[in-house]
């Protein structure tokens, strides 16, 4: 018998000695971070960067498979006892020697999770990972001249490249509202410091917008370099307007972060993805009533909210709870139950 | 109904009223639920899983009579958390709210010969939502006793404390049979019902699992402690049975307890709905490890109002259900275990024998039972 038959009896064994449960159920409690759990990691340290953001050091488990810079990481984080999952870019180079990467989070005004890795995470923690992906990344060619254009946390993704690969000829544009908001500022101009990087700071508290017109000015060469962006939807818009104008679209990568802007109102659009069904609900009907009228298989029991027969993925958009208009946004892992749930909203109902 | 209906005294408006306050205690608890709640199920799983392999380990030496008697308490104690505090609860759903896929009704299993799939349907969905209704609810004496003068007298009955006794023994069998409705099922067309043997089929396997696990597996890694290891996992099991089966009969037979008829439920309003649990329930009142044993099903009658609410919150809400018991002169049935579950057998054994006519006529049920 070859030793991975071997391996895969011994594990059915052990299937047999813990079940219902399996044998990693076991393990988890001691090891975590083994080789072939689940992927997680662990907050080792926090880093505070600005008065709003902050370096989250993570040691991932054994089967994280690393990363390229630029890419990012969905992470899970339980924040008042609820598993939330939200992507960051990493922030550290792909070849830190200990192990560990960094993730740089920037709390927005209403963002639990970046509140809760900014302000309250503690070290010793752990979080749920994905594997890396995302394709805003360096090329495997070395382009002669490089320009990161960013804006706020979008620098980001871009310090992650700017700690990985050293070019001979790169410029920043970088836009926040003012010196202190700079995020990895003493980075960075320890880097101009030492002449690995030119860098203009855009205050826009007092400077106002970046008008992208102005890069001829700042960066006169900007259309012969390969140039990585990142930041709020205005300025990649206008970049990416700019950069085909002058026909050198190509030269041009962007990152988009896309929080899903989910506006909670009374009823909507109830899209049935399972069986493509799409129909108009009020904000007073249960999805399983609105449901089964379109003729969809709902699966249900009690019918009033107690059994959890009923439970669904809610895949996009967002539902009030009847019982206590409590709203419910769509997120990867979400379950409803569709017997006590009306949209709020255009939503779409996996059935 | 009970000849005398306890709430007879009670206007539609003030059921209604109790039902808003009741909402409003719910509420209280939901806005409440967080990091603390999510701490506590997860220490209480890992004690339990760690408890397990400790005894499970001990009883490797179980021909050493002090490490038989401990590996075989310790056993007892992680099967009785494993379905109670644990099983049961995530099972209601009662952690959903936490989005951890591992500790969610959806992916639950527990250690018991019914799939968890099946009770869910039975529990959660049948008795949870038709409770103590007679020819609804078949919780109500499990289709073996009769627990309520208003049920018809068999010669059958005459042999159920003998019933009611086998099956806190193999009390998880008698629940996998329940699930699958094998009294109803075992009929000739109906046996061969394919839902029906696929559910049977599921049955089967978990069965096969858990009976190869306790009883040929790990005896058999004890090596020489074989035949003590054996007799360990029988006891615990054994002893597990007993132990929920009297924790759940306090829950809905002890004196005292009400039982409906299907017209009662008949456009039921939500307020009516919460005191048919309020009535149709009993505690069991003790220490907070009691509670903990029980998987806080000696708060009967807060899990029947809030069914869904995190277990570790059910001795605060006790507090707040049992002053509207007050309020609204309502009894609130409790008393410590020896006393419930020698009343809830009592009356296993007052009515294996036939009794007097109900005073209060109830026609046409007799004809609605048989219809159904
Ligand atoms: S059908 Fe029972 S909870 Fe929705």
């Amino acid at each position: 018998m070859t030793s991975t038959a071997l391996r895969s009896r011994a594990w059915k064994l052990l299937e047999m000695v813990t079940t219902p449960l399996l044998p990693s159920d076991y393990l988890d409690l001691v090891s975590p971070l083994r080789a072939g759990a689940d992927l997680r990691g662990r907050i080792e340290a926090v880093h505070p960067e600005t008065g709003d953001a902050a370096t989250i050091v993570i040691r991932p488990g054994r089967g994280w498979r690393g990363h390229t810079a630029g890419q990012y990481v969905r992470i899970g984080v339980d924040v008042d006892g609820v598993r939330l999952w939200r992507a960051y870019s990493l922030t550290s180079p792909t070849n830190r020697q200990d192990g560990r990467v960094t993730i740089t989070v920037k709390a927005l005004p209403d963002g639990k999770v970046s509140n809760h890795l900014v302000r309250r995470a503690k070290p010793g923690t752990l979080i749920q990972l994905d594997q890396p992906t995302g394709d805003f990344v360096l090329p495997q060619a070395k382009p002669a001249k490089v320009l990161y254009l960013t804006a706020g946390s979008g620098i980001t993704p871009v310090m992650g490249m700017l700690r990985d690969t050293e070019f001979d000829d790169v410029v920043m544009v970088h836009c926040a509202p003012q010196p202190q908001d700079v995020i990895f500022r003493n980075e960075l101009h320890d880097l101009v410091a030492d002449k690995k990087l030119r860098l203009t700071e855009v205050h826009t508290a007092t400077d106002g917008m970046l008008d992208i017109a102005r890069l001829d000015e700042l960066v006169p060469d900007w259309a012969e370099r390969e140039t990585w962006a990142c930041g709020p939807a205005g300025l990649l818009d206008a970049a990416e307007e700019h950069w085909t104008e002058h026909g050198v679209q190509e030269r041009l990568h962007t990152e988009r972060f896309r929080p899903s802007i989910v506006v909670a109102g009374d009823g909507g659009e109830v899209t049935f993805s399972a069986t493509g069904k799409t129909v108009d609900a009020d904000g007073a009907t249960p999805l399983l009533d609105v449901g089964e009228e379109a003729g969809v298989l709902m699966p249900s029991g009690c019918r009033m909210g107690i059994c959890f027969g009923c439970i669904t993925p809610l895949k996009a958009g967002a539902v009030r709870d009847l019982r206590t208009g409590e709203i419910t946004e769509a997120e990867p892992g979400v379950l409803i139950q569709t017997c006590v749930s009306a949209a709020a909203g255009p939503c779409d109902i996996e059935r | 109904m009970t000849a005398i209906d306890p709430t007879a005294h009670l206007t539609a408006e003030q059921i209604e009223e109790l039902g808003r306050e009741l909402d409003a205690i719910r509420d209280e608890v939901i806005a409440d639920r967080g990091e603390k709640d999510a701490a506590y199920i997860r220490k209480v799983i890992s004690a339990q899983r760690k408890l397990e392999l400790v005894s499970r380990g001990v009883l490797l030496f179980s021909f050493f009579p002090p490490a038989w008697l401990i590996g075989t308490a310790g056993l007892s104690v992680a099967k009785i958390m494993d379905n109670m505090e644990i099983g049961h609860n995530i099972l209601h759903g009662q952690w959903d709210w936490m989005r951890d896929p591992k500790i969610h009704s959806t992916t639950w299993e527990w250690d018991h010969v019914s799939p968890s799939e099946q009770w869910k349907h039975s529990h959660n969905e049948l008795h949870h939502t038709y409770t103590n209704v007679i020819g609804k609810d078949n919780d109500l004496g499990y289709g073996i006793m009769r627990v309520d003068e208003d049920q018809r007298w068999h010669p059958f009955h005459l042999g159920q404390p003998l019933w009611n006794f086998i099956n806190a023994c193999f009390f998880e069998y008698g629940i996998a049979a329940y699930d699958l409705e094998l009294g109803k099922n075992l009929h000739k067309r109906r046996r061969k019902n394919p839902e029906f043997r696929a559910r049977a089929k599921a049955v089967g396997r978990k069965i096969r699992k858990q009976v190869l696990k306790d009883y040929v597996i790990h005896p058999l890694l004890s090596g020489p402690s074989f035949l003590t290891t054996l007799a360990a996992t029988f006891t615990a099991n054994l002893v597990r049975n007993i132990w929920t089966h009297s924790v759940i009969m306090c829950g809905h037979f002890p004196e005292g307890v009400q039982v409906f008829e299907r017209r009662s439920i008949k456009g039921e309003t939500r307020g009516q709905w919460y005191l048919r649990q309020m009535m149709g329930s009993a505690n069991i009142s003790g220490s907070k490890a009691m509670h903990f044993m029980t998987g806080n099903l000696s708060h009967q009658i807060e899990h029947h109002l809030f069914p869904d609410l995190p277990s570790n919150r059910y001795a605060e809400v006790a507090v707040k259900v049992r002053a509207l018991f007050e309020k609204y002169e309502l009894e609130y049935v409790t008393g410590p275990l020896p006393k419930q579950v020698f009343s809830a057998w009592h009356k296993v054994f007052r009515l294996s024998l036939p009794n007097k006519k109900p005073k209060v006529k109830t026609p046409d049920r007799e004809q609605e039972l048989v219809a159904a």
